[in-house]
Parts: structure tokens; sequence; C-alpha cells
């Protein structure tokens, strides 16, 4: 129970992004003439949240199942990066680890890279907390969208910058905690330039790659260096 | 092809597509062999960078033609940062964050 506890709190800042998101993909599904079972159905079984926003079009536009393929294989090839941080962790986690390595989005993915577990505490039910309460999250709001429709009663407009806000503050409080910015500094110039160079709609993929591939050679130098005499 | 099979078939197609690209770095390196000691190094420094990653792309699409198309944003971020530096504590770094962007959504 300290586990939950201590999990529900990680997830306040996923659950006010993800139950806005979640309503606004609701809403847009429920236009397309799609009720709350899809959206249970797809919040479930897809579980990306920027993957079923472009579903809902892909949808309404009725392409075909190679397209769909292809299309969700390049919103979501971003996800290929997060996993390499996790490989090691998620062999301890016996059972629970199918249902994590499907679960990791976004946002749980910045979750667990953050997390510092209390002593005390059990490590395998608190990744499964935290991973199961972002997507129950996520279903309700998108089921609830599918539901009201248009009938929200506040204006909440702006309120999934809640999400921009959590990539902030893990951002921040990395630096705070880490002797070597290198690997921040350049995501930062990896993506700045990637931005520029490609704009907005294709610089992600590049700059992970890049990211990646620059700490990799940076490593061995620094590898080969501390082996010298 | 009746209209709601093809719905759950395309369902179906990104459900299947979306766990291939979360699975395959651990099918890739998973096995029972442990990482290269240069492999864990990039596992251990790449969440610094993807974090810088995520949130130049949720800051992607903001417009620089008036004030009110980017200031929200940028002061969103300031805000959230410089609160997380003075108190380090998260809620309150997100929920002023966001606070302050809303506000000055609805004020420019």
């Amino acid at each position: 129970m300290k586990e939950f506890r201590f999990a529900l709190r990680r997830t306040v800042p996923v659950l006010c992004g993800y139950v806005f998101l979640g309503l606004a993909f609701g809403l847009l599904l429920q236009q397309a003439g799609f009720g709350p079972v899809w959206a249970l159905g797809i919040s479930t079984l897809v579980y990306a949240g920027s993957m079923q926003f472009v579903l809902v079009d892909l949808l309404k536009a009725g392409v075909g199942l190679l397209s769909c393929a292809l299309m969700t294989l390049s919103v979501n090839s971003r996800h290929i990066f997060y996993g390499v941080s996790f490989v090691e962790k998620f062999r301890q986690f016996g059972a629970a680890r199918p249902y994590l390595i499907f679960s990791l989005t976004d946002e749980t993915y910045s979750l667990l890279c953050s997390l510092k577990i209390p002593a005390g505490l059990r490590e395998k039910p608190v990744y499964l907390w935290i991973a199961l309460l972002d997507q129950l999250w996520w279903v309700s709001g998108s089921v609830l969208g599918a539901a009201l429709g248009q009938i929200i009663p506040f204006d909440l407009t702006g309120i999934d910058f809640a999400m921009t806000a959590l990539f902030v503050t893990i951002f921040t409080e990395q630096w705070l905690t880490a002797k070597d910015h290198f690997p921040a500094l350049f995501g930062l110039g990896c993506g700045a330039a990637a931005l520029l160079l490609l704009g907005p709609d294709r610089f992600l993929i590049p700059a992970l790659a890049a990211a990646a591939a620059g700490l990799w050679l940076r490593q061995s130098r620094t590898t080969r260096e501390e082996a010298a005499p | 092809m009746n209209q709601t099979v093809y719905a759950a078939a395309l369902v179906g197609v990104a459900a299947l597509c979306t766990l291939l690209t979360r699975a395959l770095p651990f099918v890739l390196l998973g096995g029972k062999k442990e990482l290269s000691p240069r492999m864990q190094a990039v596992s251990r420094t790449l969440p610094a960078a993807v974090m810088a990653l995520l949130v130049i792309y949720c800051l992607r699409g903001t417009g620089f033609a008036a004030p009110a198309q980017w200031l929200p944003a940028f002061a969103g971020v300031a805000a959230t940062a410089a609160l997380h530096v003075w108190k380090r504590s998260e809620l309150l770094s997100i929920g002023g964050g966001t606070l302050c962007y809303m506000l000055l959504l609805r004020l420019l």
C-alpha cells in the first residue's frame, strides 16, 4: 500500500496531462463517429498519445492497413530509444516485464527515469503502479471525452501544458543532480539544430539518433582515455 | 470491407506496430547477456538528452510572429524551471508553470 501511495503521488502531473489530452482524443474520436467503447479499446490496446490522434485521421480517411503500419512505426519510432535505459532494470521484474515494456510512453518513461524510491519501498510494485495508474488516467480521459462529447463545464484550455512542465521539471531535476551536464546540453544542441534544419514535423527522430550516437562515441573516447596509462 | 471490421483491423495494426517500437530494444539487447559497459553508460546518459528533446518537441509548434504566440509557453517553461530550482517540489513546479501558461494565454 505504501508503494501505491508513493506511485499515486508521482503520477499526479501525468494525471493532469493525460486526462485532458485523453478528453481531447475522446472528443475527436466521437466526432469521427466512434463512441466510448472504441475510446476504451484504442486507449487500452494502442496506448500511444500522439499516435492515437493520428489514428483518428487515418480512420476518417479510410487508409490501408499497410499505410497505417508505416505511419505508426514512424510516429512511434522515438520509443526505440527509451527501452535502452530499462533493458537491465526490467530484467528483474519477471511477469511484470511485458506490461512495463508495452506501457512505456513518453510520460511513464520520464517518471521512471527520474524515480528515486525511498528506503523501505519495494521497487517492482512502484514501477508497476506508476505504469498502471498512468494508463488508467489516459483511458479514463479518453472514455470520458468520447462519452461527454462537447459538454465540458469549464474552460481548461492550456491545462495540457502540464505535460511540457513535467518534462521541464525532470530536465531541471536531472540538471541539478548531475555532475556531467554534457548529455543534457548535447540533447538541447541536437534538438535545436535538427529543428532548424528539418522543421517541426521531422526533427525528433534524427535528433534522437544523433544524440544517442554522440553519447556512444563520447563514451568510447572516455573509456579509452581511462584505460590509457 | 465492413466498416467495423476495417476500423478494428486498423486499431489492431496500430497497437501491434506501437508495441513493436517499444519492444525492439528489449528484443535486441535484452538477452541473457549483460549490456556492454559502453552501452550501459549510454543507457544512463541518454535520458538527460531525451528529456531536453521532449521539451523541444512540446514547443515545436510555437510561432514567433507576435509575443502572444510564444510568450505563454516560454514564460511557462521558465517559471517551471525557476520554481524547481527554488523549491525542488515537482508538483509546485508543474502546477505553477502550468498556471502561469494558462494565465498568460488568457491575458495576452
